[in-house]
């Protein structure tokens, strides 16, 4: 019979430092960075696997926090809202969040500023249509995006839209 | 929200996850990308003892093109799916992989997990039947090869056994002027689709019909084979007509239930409109022509 674990010794790295932990394999990553490595920056909206607040990178790929065990993530590269700032200098895509207010509460703009640290990895230049794809994950049901797809758009270095809005 | 205690396996291989299978019986559960279970076990939905990990079995992970044949690993996240050339190649996989969910349930959702999970609301079942893809397994009985058409036996419920893993998700390379396409309808992007439609048809010229294949998703417990829409299609010249008449077929074929997605009446319409609209996608595909549809949802 094998006796399994009922506590899990893991290791990641977070925002560029090695940390090791000794887990329950139920723990969620979101939990970990918030409780255990008192990274709270990461937000828990939803909790659901909807509002995408809890998002942060895992090798470099956007996830839910919320939903992927901290076991599923072993070994592996997380960054998060804490992570993007150069100590007193804000990241471009932080920068153009806060230039263009492009946030209503504020609650959900981690999440939001780590999705699109993400997209414009994969799309430097993304079309409108790409935006609105690669932050569906995070909208939710506030309104205000018209600022963060500003926002998004001066991030990518071309804060006039493209056009392809009413398509 | 916090799921209950449960023991952790990590697996090293597939055939060791399966050995654990055997030995920690139907307490146990895979935990693929768990995308699904996660949430379920966060709800106390689902309260699995014990949790066998994949997402440390290496080379499980692929999309890889051999043989006239697509081959997808079980670990393969949507995502990888999604931006894959030799899955490109065949767009009606492109189609599904980039409209599953959300980008970041894309990033860790599996196509193995989704296929053994056979929510009715899963989006690859119905392209997979479209395409007559075959399910791989790995077994302590040895492995296996599985159509998907044998695959999904009913909600929730496929043909493996207790111990016995989906290893490898393989696609035939269609012919020239063979093409399929998929289309969903979902209310806002993470959710599941309320209706979709996924069709495959192989093309003698630009006119005339050989082979035909319609499966929907989402109305029905197993995603439902509308073969009179395929046999309206099937040895016909396709004209706006014959599409018509298998849009409807397929809208006839659908059991959908009502929920709170939508009324059966509703659904049978928006099934009826998703068919055409796959059907003219894979027919402009099969001249040759390049055409991008997917999931569609308010505010894409």
């Amino acid at each position: 019979m094998s006796a399994g674990s009922s506590t899990v010794r893991i290791r990641v790295r977070v925002n560029g430092q090695s940390r090791e932990l000794e887990i329950e394999p139920r723990r969620l990553l979101v939990e970990l960075l918030r409780e255990d490595l008192e990274l709270t920056g990461t937000h828990i909206g939803c909790d659901t696997t909807f509002c995408g607040a809890c998002t942060v990178l895992l090798n470099g790929k956007n996830i839910k926090s919320c939903t992927v065990f901290a076991v599923q993530a072993d070994g592996g590269e997380i960054t998060t809202v804490e992570g993007l700032a150069d100590s007193e200098k804000l990241d471009r895509v932080q920068q153009a969040f806060a230039d263009c207010h492009g946030l209503q509460c504020g609650y959900c703009t981690p999440g939001f500023l780590m999705s699109t640290r993400a997209l414009l990895a994969r799309k430097p230049q993304p079309t409108d249509a790409e935006i609105r794809k690669g932050i569906a994950g995070n909208t939710c049901r506030c309104t205000g995006y018209q600022n963060i797809f500003k926002a998004i758009r001066t991030a990518a270095g071309m804060p006039e839209t493209n056009g392809d809005r009413h398509k | 929200m916090i799921p209950h205690p449960f023991t952790y396996h990590r697996a090293a291989t597939l055939q060791e996850a399966s050995r654990l299978l055997t030995e920690l019986g139907e307490e146990a559960k895979v935990l693929a990308g768990g995308q699904s279970l996660i949430p379920l076990m966060k709800l106390r939905l689902a309260r699995p003892a014990a949790l066998i990990d994949l997402n440390h079995v290496p080379d499980a992970a692929y999309v890889e093109r051999h043989n006239g044949h697509l081959h997808i690993g079980a670990m393969t996240r949507h995502s990888a799916v999604e931006e894959s050339p030799a899955a490109a190649e065949i767009p009606i996989l492109h189609d599904c992989a980039a409209g599953i969910a959300d980008v970041q349930v894309r990033n860790m959702g599996t196509i193995g997990g989704s296929v053994a999970e056979a929510d009715p609301h899963g989006d690859w079942a119905p392209v997979l039947l479209a395409v007559g893809a075959e399910v791989e397994t790995t077994g302590t009985g040895g492995p296996r090869t599985i159509p998907m058409s044998a695959f999904i036996k009913d909600a929730f419920t496929t043909s493996l056994g207790p111990a016995e893993l989906v290893r490898e998700i393989r696609v035939k390379v269609p012919p020239a002027r063979s093409a399929g396409a998929y289309v969903a309808f979902k209310r806002c992007a993470p959710v599941y689709p309320t209706a979709s439609a996924a069709v495959q048809v192989t093309m003698q010229d630009d006119d005339f019909c050989v082979e035909a294949s319609v499966v929907l998703g989402c109305v029905g417990l197993t995603p439902v084979v509308a073969a009179e829409a395929a046999a309206a299609l099937r040895g016909q010249a396709i004209t706006p007509h014959a599409i018509e008449r298998a849009a409807e077929a397929a809208m006839n074929a659908a059991e959908p239930q009502a929920d709170l997605r939508g009324s059966v009446e509703y659904k049978r319409l928006l099934v009826r409109a998703l068919t055409r609209r796959a059907l003219v996608a894979a027919l402009a595909r099969a001249r040759g022509e390049h055409v991008e549809v997917s999931h569609e949802y308010v505010g894409r």
